[in-house]
């Protein structure tokens, strides 16, 4: 299994979007349908949305990966900022701790086929998520 | 600089030109300018060159270099041109200083490095400033570009106004659609406000979020906003995020938007040459 992986740095809000057109890009490369560009687009906008209020600067990692009958597109959004006190508490559907609509990271989770998420309280987050092509 | 050096470099100007040429010539094959044309690069170069060495004869004249920055910049040479060709120039000239001088110990190597950095770096400087100057200005005006066009307000009939949104929404352009909106709604005396979505390419919960509040605000100074061009995966999506838009209207097209808008106002577009055929079926029986 080869795996090449691209970053994008978020620093500033307008980097929200170069990181998502960046995952449409690859999304596009592998063949994902139109509908499944923009749940990838979707989610790689929140995961990055979240870096950038939250921890302020993080990265999205960008990764083809496939197992035995199947290729997909790997998303990961790694951060050193204050983490998550309560993880499930966070994946509750609106619970928001910036006053938004506290659809975020359950959200992700649904536009994405796989999602893990690890935090520790002031020790970053890495959110990982998988989404595979449809055959 | 001293007498002495600055006598070594105006004398054998054109030797150091013909070494610095030499080697410029040599990058063009394998970078950004090999798309240049020959003749423009040799020309550029030869000036570039006397302008260096007329900023060694006149110390603090520098509207000569200020007038080649300014058309490199408008013809859009890459900066790299500037500061690898400056870099390269330093370089040419402390090797031909010091082959020109017989003993060369360590407190004259100083010197010379001294001296030529003294020369060479406040050209670099003066160059880099310009460049990132003029860019600073036309990002800036293009931000303003930007501004103008993020949230126009179409008031198309009488009670009846289109916003249409077209590119990524952040947070400064949501603010600004909320504004527009509230103004323009009180401006135009809108009963119905149409945001048309096409044109943006992800609704996640933070336009979503503001699309929301715009929708609730304009409820509250007591119009209706519909939500229109929601295209299929735009749909999907916010169905997986969870988002509830069930507070306001919402439709596929703007033009379905538009007829609803007309329903809630009271009116309906009527198809002129009908009512004129009706009538004149009507002129033709009559003659019957």
């Amino acid at each position: 299994m080869s795996t090449t992986q691209t970053c994008v740095h978020i620093k500033k809000e307008w980097d929200i979007v170069g990181a998502r057109q960046m995952g449409r890009e690859k999304a596009k490369e592998l063949g994902f349908g139109t509908v499944d560009q923009a749940r990838i687009a979707t989610a790689i906008s929140e995961l990055a949305r979240n870096i950038y209020l939250y921890a302020e600067t993080g990265k999205i990692y960008y990764e083809v990966v496939s197992d035995l009958n199947r290729v997909g597109l790997k998303i990961i959004a790694s951060d050193n900022g204050p983490g998550i006190s309560d993880i499930s508490k966070m994946m509750e559907d609106g619970f928001s701790t910036s006053g938004g609509l506290g659809a975020g990271l359950p959200g992700v989770k649904r536009l994405m086929d796989d999602f893990d998420i690890d935090s520790e309280e002031n020790n970053g987050t890495t959110i990982t998520a998988i989404k595979w092509v449809r055959k | 600089m001293p007498e002495s050096l600055r006598k070594i470099v105006v004398e054998n100007s054109d030797e150091i030109s013909k070494k610095w040429i030499e080697q410029i010539s040599r990058k063009k094959e394998d970078d950004y300018t090999n798309t240049i044309s020959e003749e423009l690069y040799q020309t550029t170069n030869r000036e570039f060159v006397n302008v260096i060495f007329s900023s060694i004869n006149r110390q603090r004249n520098t509207t000569a270099l200020n007038d080649f920055s300014e058309r490199l910049i408008n013809l859009g040479w890459p900066l790299s041109y500037i500061t690898d060709g400056l870099q390269t120039f330093r370089r040419v000239t402390i090797d031909f200083i010091l082959s020109q001088s017989e003993t060369v110990d360590s407190e004259s190597l100083a010197s010379i490095l001294n001296v030529v950095d003294d020369w060479v770096g406040p050209i670099i400087n003066q160059l880099v400033n310009e460049y990132t100057g003029s860019w600073e200005n036309t990002v800036s005006l293009q931000r303003l570009a930007l501004q103008e066009l993020s949230a126009p307000l179409i008031p198309v009939m009488d009670n009846i106004t289109i916003m249409p949104l077209i590119g990524t929404i952040d947070t400064e352009r949501a603010k600004l659609i909320m504004e527009n909106l509230l103004e323009g709604v009180i401006k135009h005396n809108s009963e119905v406000v149409l945001i048309d979505i096409t044109g943006v390419p992800v609704v996640d919960t933070m336009v979503a979020h503001h699309i929301i509040q715009a929708a609730e605000a304009v409820r509250l100074i007591g119009a209706t906003c519909i939500l229109v061009g929601i295209r299929p995966e735009i749909a999907q999506t916010i169905v997986n995020l969870g988002i509830d838009l069930s507070k306001f209207p919402t439709k596929s097209s703007l033009r379905k938007g538009f007829n609803t808008a007309l329903k809630i106002t009271n009116r309906e577009v009527v198809e002129l040459s009908h009512e004129k055929e009706k009538e004149i079926t009507a002129i033709l029986d009559s003659i019957k």
